[in-house]
């Protein structure tokens, strides 16, 4: 739908309510752009705003493409549950930090592969077949903490969640990391059209010879992938591992991170730096809100009109009732053919 | 069986409906009197569906009238055709499988006792409904216990016994076997004798006369003609329902090079065929011939075209490419092998509508390559202008989302997408439909251009003339079946539709109708 707008212009809905929430907190917090350095790491609100957001950050990344594909991933919340117990027992029991990433993150490709396989060979309706391991998931969490909340000692697993990495937060670096790895594996390969191209027309694509159970099996894999790195985030971040309550509806908040940073859900063009975006978009009004003093009741409701004014902003019905922009045409719903019936 | 001056039971006069400029019935006529059977039959967007729904509420019409039984009425909705005593049964039957049959029959008019449903007497009332069709069941059972002519029969009896005046049966048959059908038959003439008038469309001429009383045919949204079964030739029916004079001369406008048949085809499909889609057919294809594929809408040309690309897997029969004997398991294989595609339904199987027109043309190519070999951008440029030049496709860019595009530029599109992959064997269904008149001949001049160099065409297409003008072989297929090759001389609209209007040849177990693949 971006047809009609230049790159620049495109994703000014986003840029600008990032701007406006950030301002915000500002006018409440006038302390909020405050950066300072103490024991080699930056610390101030802003750096907390994107420190915090990584889980939901990285959440957003894998979801991007999945909803590309014109599917949902429920299960990623849950992911990050099973990644991080995984993560703490195998700490807790002596196991070196390697041994304890690899397991981690294959824990989430193999959650991804389930979801693919579901998905792409048994055609499962996405949203279904990853809320089955949002259920499912959650409970083989519990099973690996044999239903405790398990705590470990050791420094090198807890970097990951609250180290540093040239004076900026490790979360930060590995999202930027995550985000740049997958940009590179999607724009510098065909994986990028062709995952748009299974999200606007499967049928079509298949006819044209695209592998479309290998792409998408391929983006559920992926969205698996960076579910298990916000999962080791969370774990190392608080050292142990609560299988009840790592990553609860953060699903719900990287698909709004998604839709924000203005990915269709009915699949296609998507953007992965917009969704990072649309996620910081979120966390920052959440710290806002706790600064402002407000009461936490408030939270949920302030965050569902910005948001709403968000969407609204990218809604192309209201595009076309206001003003337009000089030199930018409006968005036009595509017109729908007249049909015609098949006798 | 009625008063000679009586008004008929149906009066249609001067019907038309426009869709969003489409003028999909335009002044049509027709008439149903009491106890008779009538098909309605046409082509391809003939209008009969419209004219269906236009009788039955689904859609409001723009102009004309609609009298029943001499009264006008203008039904608003299906409710209120049912109440002016209107059923329609549709192909697929629209009822509840998981009910029993005596609840779908009084679905929505249960019969009450103290408030409640009176179950006993609905099942009483249900076993003499159904008695009177010969069909004794148990009406206790769920509806899909029962085959699908038992169910179609279910569904006649509930729309009969609501409303007792007109019938209409859309394409009733189509996923009924022969002796189904003449069980069907028997209700219909039935139902007949108790003074229903039956609206009967079909794709199967053979039906038409096993038990139609008078056929109207619509072609383009305009009535052709309404005339008695027994007084039209089944060769003067096919030429109304596609619109030929067979007096009309046709001519080839270029003649095909030789090609010598003693050369090895390039592609030899033996004894290749789908249950249920179409009978094994063989079929070899040599470089630059173009083979065309004749027949009636619903006769199997699209699942002919279909099978040839591996797109429903075939269940018997070999393909043969280049003298080697390959698996064709799917689009995948097929692009793999060289083969090109254009599907009939440019919008559901072909473009994809959001992306430019560049990544449409390079999708095919890039999916060849496999997602690690990036086709770079300035390639793909080029890919793109190249084809927006050579086949004229109009466009402002090649970033234009092709779905911005009119039909005839998406389809020289969806053509350049092949032919990027430098295909040996490409199938077209249905090139030129929906395309204005100047794209047309441009894809027809780009079908002889391709043949000259010495690419294999597989070409379905509904317009007789195009078929002729092109191919150097004409296959004609009839109810699923391969029936005829005409090649040579014998390549002419005349032939064509004879062969096509031809009786079945008789046979123990008749061509079995089978389920419709609509795209």
């Amino acid at each position: 739908m971006s047809l009609s707008l230049s790159g620049s212009t495109r994703n000014l809905p986003q840029y600008g309510a990032l701007v406006a929430v950030l301002l915000a907190n500002w006018l409440l917090f006038p302390d909020f752009f405050s950066i300072r350095l103490q024991d080699g790491r930056l610390f101030g609100s802003l750096v907390d705003v994107m420190n915090r957001g990584a889980p939901v950050a990285l959440l957003a990344i894998g979801m991007t493409m999945v909803i590309a594909t014109r599917g949902v991933d429920l299960s990623v919340g849950a992911i990050m549950a099973i990644s991080g117990a995984i993560a703490a027992t195998m700490t807790q029991a002596g196991w070196g930090l390697s041994a304890v990433l690899a397991a981690s993150l294959a824990s989430g490709l193999l959650c991804g592969l389930w979801n693919g396989v579901l998905v792409a060979v048994l055609r499962i309706q996405p949203i279904i077949a990853t809320l089955i391991l949002m259920v499912a998931g959650r409970g083989i969490a519990q099973l690996v903490t044999e239903g405790q909340i398990v705590t470990f000692v050791s420094p090198d697993l807890a970097a990951i969640g609250s180290g540093s990495f040239l004076t900026v937060p490790m979360p930060v670096v590995l999202t930027v990391a995550m985000l740049g790895l997958t940009a590179l594996l999607v724009r510098m390969t065909a994986l990028g059209l062709m995952i748009e191209s299974v999200g606007v027309n499967r049928l079509s694509s298949a006819y044209a010879g695209v592998n479309t159970p290998v792409i998408l099996i391929a983006v559920y894999v992926w969205c698996g992938l960076c579910a298990a790195v916000a999962g080791l985030i969370v774990t190392a971040d608080i050292r142990g591992a609560d299988a009840n309550n790592a990553g609860l509806w953060l699903e719900l908040d990287a698909i709004l991170a998604v839709v924000v940073g203005g990915t269709s859900l009915l699949g296609g063009r998507f953007g992965l730096l917009m969704s990072v975006v649309g996620a910081a978009i979120l966390q920052a009004m959440n710290t806002g809100i706790l600064l402002s003093g407000f009461k936490p009741e408030f939270n949920l409701i302030v965050k569902a009109a910005v948001l709403l004014v968000v969407l609204l902003a990218q809604s192309p019905a209201l595009t076309t009732l206001l003003p337009r922009p000089r030199g930018a045409q409006p968005i036009k719903p595509h017109p729908v053919a007249p049909k015609r019936t098949t006798p | 069986m009625t008063h000679p001056h009586a008004p008929p039971l149906l009066a249609i006069r001067g019907l038309s409906k426009a869709f969003l400029g489409v003028q999909a019935l335009d002044g049509v006529d027709f008439t149903l009197r009491h106890g008779e059977v009538h098909a309605l039959l046409g082509e391809n967007g003939a209008g009969k569906s419209t004219l269906i729904k236009t009788l039955t509420g689904v859609y409001q019409r723009d102009g004309g009238t609609i009298a029943l039984c001499g009264e006008e009425i203008a039904p608003r909705s299906v409710e209120d055709a049912q109440r002016l005593n209107i059923g329609t049964v549709y192909q697929e039957v629209n009822l509840l499988p998981n009910l029993s049959v005596a609840e779908n029959l009084f679905l929505g008019r249960q019969p009450m006792r103290f408030g409640l449903v009176d179950r006993a007497a609905m099942r009483r009332r249900a076993r003499v409904i159904l008695d009177g069709y010969g069909l004794s069941i148990d009406v206790a059972a769920p509806l899909q216990r029962f085959s699908v002519a038992t169910q179609q029969i279910v569904a006649i009896a509930r729309a009969v016994d609501m409303s007792a005046k007109v019938l209409i049966l859309d394409e009733p048959t189509a996923s009924l076997d022969a002796q189904e059908v003449a069980v069907l038959f028997d209700v219909m003439r039935g139902l007949k004798a108790r003074g229903i008038g039956i609206v009967f469309v079909t794709h199967f001429l053979d039906q038409v006369y096993a038990v139609c009383d008078r056929i109207t045919v619509l072609r383009n949204g305009r009535l052709v003609g309404e005339r008695r079964a027994a007084d039209l030739p089944r060769l003067d029916l096919v030429a109304m329902m596609l619109g030929r004079e067979l007096e009309a001369a046709s001519h080839r406008l270029a003649q095909p090079e030789e090609i010598d048949d003693s050369r090895p085809p390039l592609v030899r499909f033996q004894g290749f065929g789908k249950t249920r889609s179409v009978a094994p057919f063989d079929l070899d294809i040599r470089p630059g011939e173009v083979v065309g594929l004749a027949g009636l809408l619903g006769s199997g040309r699209t699942e002919t075209a279909r099978l040839a690309f591996g797109v429903d897997r075939a269940d018997s029969g070999s393909v043969t490419v280049d003298g080697e004997k390959t698996q064709l398991r799917g689009p995948r294989e097929a692009v793999r092998l060289g083969f090109g595609y254009c599907p009939e339904d440019r919008k559901k199987e072909g473009i994809v509508g959001a992306l430019s027109v560049r990544e449409n043309i390079i999708l095919a190519l890039q999916a060849r390559q496999g997602w690690l070999k990036p086709i770079p951008r300035r390639r793909q440029q080029e890919i793109a202008d190249r084809f927006i030049r050579l086949l004229d496709i109009r466009t402002p860019d090649a970033e234009r989302p092709i779905q911005l595009l009119s039909g005839g530029n998406q389809q020289k599109a969806l053509l350049a997408r092949w032919l990027a992959t430098e295909p040996r064997f490409l199938i077209l269904d249905e090139p030129t439909r929906g395309i204005d008149v100047g794209a047309h001949a441009e894809i027809i001049r780009l079908i002889e251009r391709l043949c000259a160099d010495g690419m294999a065409l597989l070409v379905v297409s509904s317009e007789l003339e195009e078929i002729v003008a092109y191919s150097r072989r004409v296959i004609v297929l009839r109810d699923r079946h391969h029936v005829d090759v005409l090649r040579g001389e014998d390549v002419s609209v005349e032939r064509i539709v004879a062969s096509i209007a031809s009786e079945s040849p008789p046979s123990p177990v008749p061509p079995s109708p089978v389920a419709e693949v609509r795209p």
